[in-house]
């Protein structure tokens, strides 16, 4: 299994990289809060730590934690834009539930 | 589901915790808002891709109100319920504004204090009744607000505004105020070259000395400040606020006549040229030369070439006009153009190659404008508001204190629920709602806990104090927040507040309390090594608390109901209620889920009983009439 990214996130990814102007790639991973359980993060990466896992996808670099994986493998990373907002979004095949607002989730 | 954007490492907010904040540049002829997006600022366009949107409103005799181009363009028509540079009067007087006669206003003085003198704002009287430029102002802001948060997917927590680095107490007042009327929470005001030094990121330069040449559409702003320790001082303003890149379409317009042996033209004519003369100017940016070509309503045709050195030439005193500004903000600063380490440029009329070269010579330098001039102080604006909100980008920000581990409070199946993530900067505040888990709970004990880990039992226990006097409601009507806020010292306050009621209760805790670096490391080290586990007692801890819900449910039913069921329909759903029981006493949170699925099933059409039930008790002795009416 791995994490994934669309051509068009990937292509975003880096443009963000290269604007800011540091970073190895993208950190991917969960955290447990939120109205429906684990909470999905998404950051810069500075570094890569010692037990992360590291998948290469379209040119991008995503790191994920060894405790968050469990919980995201197999995902897909896509960028789309909803009328005047644009962003990130996630296709979690681990997704048994979510809330509404799609912010959290459960496995 | 919601649209994420990266953060900077260690700062992803949690779900409903996005603070989206922005900064806002109000200006005297146009206005913007940026946003800190993925670690950069950019600035926010409306639905037809335009970032500026022109300082114009207008009130229409039927009360509506039009803001920007679409006010804009009706303002030749409506001089006088189109309000445009409403910024000249913030917090001014009448007698603040000099000559009132070349302005198609009608202004009403403001209430005159007993003393007769005259007070506080003027006011200008519209189409809609009396406006004042707070009420103007805030029209603006409405519109940015709206645009900000169609385009951020969310409420805004707050909004960094600028403001000339001239402007008085009253001034600023009335800025305030504007937003808050537009319903924008201001974080700081903000001193328009302070954030374009702030977009060039010179706040992290070393300490110096610079200069801000702000040379807008109608005003002209020289800035002097100093950096030291991270914060800007305002050393020396100068300016001439009757001096911007209008005045140059205007020299243009005026060649032009000239060339074509014109005199006074009318109102349409000259419209038509001053936009020839405007599309000369930023043609001339970039060429040596430009053709202008016009038919005036008389017939006459124009079709003359302009080039830079000509235009150079006609416009050369407006340019030492703003050098004399500088001379004299440095003279009030005390300091030489020696003295200056670097020059921002802001504004429009600075992509004019001729105010570039001039700004260069005299400070013996090359200006800053690798940034849009037009959109530099909102996009500075927007990063300290994401500062300000919390959502810290970057490790070369000010240096402040972080919380060494996430804070937060156990919940139903002693799991915890993290409300301050560990690394959040101090002081901070955070709150969470949760609710009550059984039917007429009356009280919530509040745990608060420390760690990395899913179970409390693996974090730290810190406080324990109790809510008391929630009224008696079904299980998860009640709404109680719980505010989690760090100071500056490190002192954690949790409060508890019931909101339909207002019952609050509160413990002031310590969290770094006896916690040393190694238990720090150890507590980080034990959370990535029990992963696997956790999760799976999270999941284990998950399902048993659902199946304890859907067991107190179900009997709960059977209690109040139980004579619907017929012969033989009990049996099986007590059997598996039984069943749940069992699976519970077992590690494995597959099986009780399985138990608890097949209880649902079986209950089923004891619940469509029970809703028959309900629904036919609700309309005994009501009219067919009566129902249709809803």
């Amino acid at each position: 299994m791995a994490i994934t990214l669309t051509e068009k996130a990937a292509k975003h990814v880096r443009d963000f990289i290269a604007k800011r102007g540091k970073g190895v790639g993208l950190r991917i991973g969960v955290r447990t809060s939120g109205c429906s359980g684990m909470a999905y993060k998404l950051e810069f990466a500075d570094a890569a730590e010692s037990d992360d896992a590291q998948f290469v996808s379209h040119g991008v670099t995503v790191l994920v934690d060894p405790k968050s994986l469990a919980y995201i493998d197999g995902m897909e990373l896509d960028y789309t834009r909803e009328g005047l907002n644009e962003g990130f979004k996630f296709n979690n095949p681990n997704v048994k539930n979510q809330c509404g607002c799609g912010e959290s989730f459960q496995v | 589901m919601a649209l994420l954007q990266i953060s900077e490492p260690g700062l992803s907010t949690a779900p409903h915790q996005h603070r989206l904040a922005v900064g806002i540049d109000l200006g005297t002829t146009n206005s913007l808002v940026a946003t800190v997006r993925n670690g950069i600022s950019v600035v926010l366009n409306d639905e037809n891709g335009r970032a500026m949107l022109p300082s114009v409103v207008r009130y229409a005799p039927d009360e509506s109100v039009t803001v920007g181009e679409a006010a804009q363009a009706v303002q030749s028509d409506d001089p006088v319920n189109t309000i445009v540079s409403v910024k000249r009067f913030m917090g001014r007087g009448l007698k603040d504004i000099g000559d009132i006669s070349r302005l198609p206003y009608r202004f009403i003085d403001a209430p005159s204090t007993g003393s007769g003198q005259a007070s506080g704002m003027l006011q200008l009287r519209t189409a809609s009744g009396a406006k004042s430029p707070v009420e103007v102002s805030s029209e603006i802001l409405k519109v940015l607000r709206a645009r900000a948060e169609a385009a951020l997917g969310g409420d805004l927590v707050g909004a960094v505004i600028t403001v000339p680095a001239y402007f008085d107490d009253a001034q600023r007042q009335a800025t305030k105020d504007a937003a808050k009327l537009a319903g924008l929470n201001v974080l700081r005001l903000l001193n328009e070259p302070t954030a374009a030094a702030i977009a060039y990121g010179l706040d992290n330069a070393s300490e110096g000395v610079y200069a801000v040449y702000d040379l807008g559409g109608g005003t002209f702003d020289i800035s002097i400040l100093r950096l030291s320790r991270g914060v800007f001082e305002v050393l020396a303003t100068n300016g001439d606020s009757a001096l911007g890149g209008d005045d140059f379409d205007h020299r243009i317009q005026c060649w032009l006549l000239e060339k074509n042996g014109l005199s006074a033209l009318g109102p349409r004519d000259t419209r038509l040229l001053l936009t020839h003369a405007r599309a000369a100017k930023e043609q001339l940016t970039e060429h040596d030369e430009t053709r202008i070509t016009a038919v005036l309503s008389s017939g006459d045709v124009i079709d003359n070439v302009l080039t830079r050195a000509e235009f150079q030439s006609m416009s050369q005193n407006l340019v030492q006009r703003t050098l004399q500004s500088l001379r004299r903000a440095l003279r009030d600063a005390k300091l030489g153009t020696a003295d200056i380490k670097g020059v921002v440029m802001v504004g429009g009329a600075t992509r004019m190659p001729q105010v570039q070269h001039a700004v260069g010579e005299f400070f013996g330098q090359v200006p800053l404008t690798n940034l849009d001039p037009d959109k530099v102080v909102a996009l500075g604006a927007a990063i300290q508001a994401n500062l300000l909100a919390g959502n810290r980008g970057g490790d070369e920000w000010l240096l402040l204190d972080v919380i060494p581990l996430s804070l937060g409070i156990e919940t139903m199946g002693g799991l915890t629920e993290k409300i301050i993530p560990r690394n959040s900067t101090i002081p901070t505040a955070r709150a969470q709602e949760f609710t009550t888990f059984r039917d007429g709970q009356t009280a919530m004990s509040i745990h608060v806990v420390q760690g990395e880990r899913e179970l409390v039992s693996d974090c730290r226990s810190l406080a324990k104090f109790e809510l008391r006097g929630i009224p008696a409601m079904v299980a998860g009507a009640a709404r109680i927040r719980v505010t989690f806020q760090v100071d500056a010292d490190g002192l954690l306050n949790v409060s508890a507040r019931e909101m339909g009621s207002g019952i609050e209760a509160s413990i002031a805790v310590k969290p770094s309390y006896g916690l040393s670096d190694a238990e720090i490391t150890r507590m980080l080290q034990d959370s990535t090594q029990h992963a696997q586990h956790d999760m799976l007692a999270r999941a284990l801890c998950e399902q048993q608390t659902e199946a304890n819900q859907l067991l107190e449910a179900v009997q709960h039913a059977l209690e109040q109901d139980g004579d619907l069921l017929e012969p033989g329909e009990r049996e099986p759903i007590e059997a598996r209620m039984a069943a749940l029981r069992d699976t519970l006493q077992l590690a494995d949170h597959l099986a009780i889920k399985r138990a608890a699925g097949a209880l649902n099933d079986a209950t089923a059409g004891f619940a469509q009983k029970r809703m028959d039930k309900s629904v036919a008790r609700a309309l005994t002795g009501k009219k067919i009439s009566d129902l249709g009416g809803e």
